[in-house]
């Protein structure tokens, strides 16, 4: 037997409790909803979880008014103190219950167990914590004097990070004493249904957060709704530009997080091995289901062909696999649909004229699996240079100058995020001002911290989420209303 | 002392580095060398430190372990007696189980290597290469003023001599860490090459050298790679952390680095360098996030006692109940294995 196969460590389910049909949580209940349900299965083995409540016109306006009916007659008059240790004990159960809110982020969406882990739940209480904090203090967030909240937040999340992207939608929404509906994902309900189960143990008032479930279309009903304040939206650009059209002129106010194609950007003074970290990090991480994966990889010319060896022995390394077993660095992909579209790009980058390159792995037979892929040879016209593909598919591109790294980096109808590594401090900061990205990772790769800001330039969105800023999407000023 | 001082032409640097071999290219390569991003650096340790090793993988982990241990006393109190008991030890880990491996070798000062060899007896491997499970154990005796380097190049080299002479199968000899960290590379370098040709046996063979970084006096994770590759270029066919004396010891990013360096090494000439962790390392668990470590940078071919070794006195009584645990199914305790 070979050390390196790994016996199966699998987590265990047995820490999930789950109801065979779920509804919509509106005003603090599970309620059925007026559409045909739907199942969620676990894009690992393709089996069933739960059945899901479809949300209709007549359960997102149900959802709407709950969430009125709350942000006037209860969250609004809280004082932010008040706010803050809802939050507080929101973050605290989130902890509690974080193996089993792992387990079930990994068994709906086919990301590895490690990740679900280590990083989305730990991330998830973070930022709970960290906007409980901002509850009683909207004063000093820099958003104008006597800071105010909107009123009903319509919030529409990926599938990426389910759980997540929730939080980050929640909780500033929550601590600026805004009340919220929420539609997650079609293919990944199943962690913010759990989350509903948490706001009735942490005794949240009634309809202070509601959660549709649904697909499209009761994502289009819900930011249309007439009754609702603030969009936030993450998610594919051309959901974010239908959704800036459809809610221009109604004064809704409106964030998007939307795609990206960011250049990981490698001069030939890195430290190298923790380069080829970042890289595998950059673009595996999730399986390359990130908005700011580094998905093009630009290497400095004269060491091209030693990090391209060097990256490729390393993903030799990589284990694909059962996303709950907790050796596994690389899952499901979420979907069918996903799958095909990685596909299809992949296909055009070979006949475009690319290299292409996987290490040797076997796949599962069952559930949806795309091989880690690295292309060479690639140009910056060659469509998998330009498309996001949302999957784990890197693409390498060589540069000779800084300056022509810096022109090929802000190459990109997007913005969204960079990556620079060098050993040089000087070079880094001049390279990261001259990159037109809303985050740029110095020496690192797809680090999160509630505390710091996070959002696009061009077609990656507008707006910016964490930290200070992310308060801003949700609050709004005496001044600021006197300039109207 | 000029810079443009030659160093000692040692077969590897020539060849890596070309002719004429002074202080300055030697400076000058391995000041070259990549730099390390610290914070990175401990994250892949903190996360290959995650891998859940379980069932058949830790039953053939345990005994690896075990077959990788360079069952080590350096104490000045040491008497012929606590090493025959070690030698036992070594021989028979535990007592209750027949079928437990032995560890690879047993570690003492110089001056107790007479006492292991003629304890060993027929198991002693005396110059032979060993594989896991044939029973046979080495030698290795610290030398060169171990734990601090602090004395002449001769008496160093004396000290050598004489543990090779009474059997020693491999030397662990220390840097001088002062002359490193003030910038004299070459004299490190001549140093290293010096104890090389003190471990040539009378019949022309060498006893195994091991170099003795000491990181915990390093500091800095680029000096560790530097001194790593100066340990290499000069002839050391293992490089170690450290001597247990200083803290702290070894740490799975430093035992990471040094395995880089060791793997960029085989990719540069095809050579086999050995890494040796020592100090700190007590508990199972910890030891299996060492050979994951190794699995997943250099390759499990690594995981040979000719490759890879556990430098650890009370390591061993925690892999043997964490055995018994496996194979009883329950957990015993400190009294079910010997002390020594």
């Amino acid at each position: 037997m070979s050390f390196l196969e790994y016996a199966p460590a699998p987590e265990s389910t047995a820490i999930l409790d789950l109801k065979p049909e779920y509804g919509l949580f509106i005003d603090g209940e599970f309620t059925p909803a007026a559409g045909e349900s739907f199942l969620t299965i676990s894009p690992a083995t393709e089996k069933p979880i739960a059945r899901i409540a479809n949300a209709t016109d007549v359960d997102v306006d149900r959802a709407v008014a709950a969430a009125r009916k709350a942000y006037d007659k209860t969250w609004s008059r809280l004082s932010g103190r008040d706010r803050g240790k809802y939050l507080f004990r929101i973050a605290r159960l989130v902890q509690e219950r974080a193996r089993e809110l792992a387990v079930a982020e990994s068994l709906d969406n086919g990301k590895p167990i490690k990740e679900s882990r280590d990083v989305d739940v730990p991330l998830v209480a973070a930022w709970f914590f960290y906007y409980a904090g901002w509850a009683d203090k909207l004063e000093y967030a820099g958003a104008g004097s006597n800071p105010r909240a909107l009123g009903v937040a319509a919030q529409v999340i990926p599938w990426n990070f389910p759980l997540l992207m929730l939080a980050w939608k929640i909780a500033p929404a929550l601590a600026a004493g805004n009340t919220v509906v929420l539609k997650p994902a079609e293919t990944t309900p199943l962690t913010a249904l759990l989350f509903a189960e948490i706001l009735q143990q942490a005794d949240l008032p009634a309809g202070v957060v509601n959660i549709v479930t649904g697909a499209g279309d009761t994502g289009r009903a819900l930011v249309n709704h007439p009754d609702v304040n603030k969009v936030a939206f993450t998610g594919s650009t051309a959901v974010g530009r239908e959704i800036a059209r459809s809610t221009a002129g109604t004064g809704k106010k409106l964030t998007l997080e939307l795609g990206g194609k960011a250049a990981n950007i490698v001069f030939d003074d890195a430290p190298i091995d923790q380069a080829v970290e970042g890289i595998v990090n950059g673009i595996f991480f999730n399986q390359g289901h990130v908005c700011c994966a580094g998905s093009r990889l630009l290497v400095q010319e004269s060491i091209h062909d030693e990090v391209v060896e060097r990256l490729k022995s390393r993903l030799e390394t990589l284990r694909v696999g059962d996303p709950l077993d907790k050796n596994t660095d690389v899952g499901a992909i979420n979907s069918a649909e996903q799958l095909a579209r990685i596909r299809e790009l992949s296909e055009i980058g070979e006949a475009e004229g690319a290299e292409r390159w996987s290490p040797a792995c076997e796949l599962p037979e069952n559930g949806f699996w795309f091989a880690p892929t690295i292309f060479t040879n690639v140009s910056t016209s060659h469509r998998i240079a330009r498309e996001e593909i949302f999957g784990p598919v890197l693409s390498v591109l060589s540069f000779r100058t800084p300056a022509e790294a810096i022109a090929k980096a802000n190459n990109t109808p997007y913005g969204l995020s960079a990556g620079i590594w060098s050993e040089k401090g000087s070079r880094i900061l001049a390279v990261a001002d001259k990159l037109r990205a809303g985050v740029i990772w110095a020496n690192t790769f797809n680090r999160f911290d509630p505390a710091s800001p996070f959002g696009g330039y061009k077609e990656s969105g507008y707006g910016r989420e964490g930290g200070r800023h992310g308060l801003a999407a949700y609050l709004t000023s005496t001044a600021k209303e006197g300039q109207r | 002392m000029t810079i443009e001082r030659a160093v000692s032409p040692a077969q590897r640097a020539v060849e890596v580095l070309g002719g004429d071999l002074t202080e300055a290219t030697l400076k000058r390569y391995l000041d070259g060398l990549p730099g390390v991003d610290a914070v990175g650096l401990e994250q892949r340790a903190a996360s290959l430190g995650t891998r859940s090793i379980k069932t058949t993988s830790k039953a053939w982990a345990l005994d690896r372990i075990i077959g990788l241990i360079d069952l080590t006393t350096l104490e000045g109190a040491d008497t012929p007696g606590k090493v025959r008991s070690l030698v036992a030890k070594a021989l028979v880990p535990d007592a209750g189980d027949p079928a437990t491996p032995r560890v690879a070798a047993v570690c003492v000062y110089g001056d107790m290597v007479p006492y292991a060899v003629e304890a060993l007896g027929d198991a002693h491997a005396a110059g032979r290469v060993t594989e896991p499970g044939d029973g046979l154990i080495n030698v290795a005796a610290v030398a060169t003023a171990f734990p601090s380097g602090r004395a002449a190049l001769p008496v160093k080299l004396a000290d050598t001599a004489d543990a090779v002479a009474a059997g020693a199968d491999e030397i662990d000899m220390v840097i001088d860490r002062g002359a490193f960290l003030s910038g004299r590379f070459g004299h490190v370098f001549d140093e290293i090459v010096a104890v090389k040709e003190a471990c040539r046996r009378a019949d022309g063979s060498f006893a195994h050298l091991k170099v003795i970084l000491e990181t915990g006096e390093l500091n800095t994770y680029d000096n560790v790679r530097r001194a790593s590759w100066l340990a290499i270029l000069a002839g050391g066919d293992f490089i170690k952390t450290s001597t247990g004396k200083v803290a702290p010891a070894a740490t799975l990013p430093v035992t990471l680095l040094m395995l880089e360096a060791v793997r960029d090494w085989h990719r540069l000439t095809g050579e086999n360098i050995g890494v040796k962790p020592a100090g700190g390392i007590r508990s199972s668990k910890d030891a299996i996030k060492y050979l994951v470590t190794v699995a997943e940078t250099v390759g499990e071919e690594w995981l040979q006692p000719h490759l890879f070794r556990f430098g650890a006195s009370s390591l061993l009584n925690d892999v043997l109940l964490q055995r018994q645990k496996l194979s009883s199914g329950h957990y015993s305790g400190a009294d079910y294995v010997t002390i020594d």
